[in-house]
């Protein structure tokens, strides 16, 4: 039963290896759905291109169904799998700030190294960028510590938060995916991409 | 060379969800992209200056005790990355370097804004502790707040901002 690495089900040794494969696994798949142009990728704000939205609500849907799957057949204990802490206010300004690099920049981290991998400069920079951004993170820490660690709720999952199951948080989660799906297709027929 | 058309987004979002079920599988963690440049900055400090990356509260959770920041799950999957847009890349016939731009703006403006952006993006992701991969993808498909709230935060914040740069992108 999953997770393997964990439960020593098998050695720690085969970390990296595996990482490595997931990572050859997530970096094709984004390059594939053109996650390496930033054209495409600010496309979604804009409503010319909304393959960000697509893709990234396919990919947490696909991500919650396949868990609870995996956890209703017990193949994998889901009180294993690691819960990301919410603190709120570093969460909202953080996600802010990132919010802003991403129109600015035409990036995230993980897509600006797919695109600087088939050659974009410009990802290049962006992710040149992301050095500097923490360096200045952990010399401004002392200073930015309060906000960091403020409204500190724990490993809390929304279905906690709002007292419904996971399974009926995934369902509502679902349908509101498609209704974005939807509106998106409109989106994209309404402001068609200039070609240049 | 011709480049082939890109996959269906929805196709592909399927197979992002698959990859990050087996991230689950095997890790118990997901996916993520910040914090293997992390542990670059973090050892990179620790070689040029060590009193001070041991005396700051940040660089210190990761070194120390033998620990080596470099050899850490997300520094490999951040390699893999790599590889994987590369041979992707490959296929489609889309190996080419160049600076991707609207032609509102020319080359060397759209340079200093991605530079931006990744300043901005970094120092945001330690605040946030995780970008677009680790925290929103990842912490939605685990049911996290800090997930869905960092969703909100990244995509909202750009929405709201999107007006003001409209002139580099459409």
């Amino acid at each position: 039963m999953g997770p393997l690495i964990p439960q020593e089900i098998i050695a720690e040794g085969w970390n990296f290896l595996i990482a490595f494969g997931v990572g050859i696994g997530f970096g094709f798949i984004l390059e594939q759905a053109g996650f390496s142009s930033s054209r495409k990728l600010a496309g979604v704000f804009y409503g010319y291109d909304a393959v960000v939205l697509k893709v990234f609500f396919t990919g947490a849907i696909t991500g919650m169904i396949g868990l609870l799957y995996l956890s209703l057949f017990d193949w994998i204990d889901l009180n294993l799998i690691w819960v990301n802490p919410t603190y709120l206010w570093s969460a909202i300004i953080g996600g802010i700030i990132m919010g802003a690099g991403f129109i600015v920049g035409g990036f995230c981290p993980g897509t600006s190294v797919c695109a600087a991998a088939i050659g974009k400069i410009d990802a290049m920079v962006f992710f040149g960028g992301i050095f500097i951004g923490i360096l200045l993170f952990g010399e401004t820490f002392e200073w930015i510590k309060p906000l960091y660690m403020a409204e500190y709720w724990g490993q809390i999952k929304l279905s906690e938060l709002i007292g419904i199951s996971q399974g009926l948080l995934t369902f509502f989660i679902i349908i509101a995916a498609l209704l974005m799906f939807w509106v998106a297709e409109m989106a994209e027929k309404k402001f068609p991409q200039k070609e240049y | 060379m011709s480049s082939t058309k890109y996959m269906n987004p929805y196709l592909a979002g399927i197979l992002l969800g698959l990859v990050l079920v087996a991230a689950f599988y095997f890790t118990g963690r997901g996916l993520g992209a910040s914090g293997a440049v992390k542990s670059v900055v973090v050892s990179v400090v620790d070689v040029v200056a060590p009193d001070h990356a041991n005396n700051s509260g940040f660089y210190s959770k990761y070194i120390g005790d033998g620990k080596n920041p470099l050899k850490t799950w997300l520094v490999f999957e951040v390699l893999g990355v790599l590889v994987g847009g590369f041979l992707s890349g490959a296929f489609a016939g889309r190996l080419k370097l160049k600076v991707e731009h609207h032609p509102n703006i020319t080359s060397k403006k759209r340079l200093i804004l991605a530079g931006i952006g990744g300043v901005l993006f970094g120092y945001g992701s330690q605040l946030g502790r995780g970008c677009t991969s680790g925290s929103a993808l990842t912490g939605m498909a685990v049911l996290s707040v800090a997930g869905f709230v960092s969703m909100m935060a990244i995509f909202g914040t750009a929405f709201a901002f999107a007006y003001f740069f409209r002139r580099n992108w459409i």
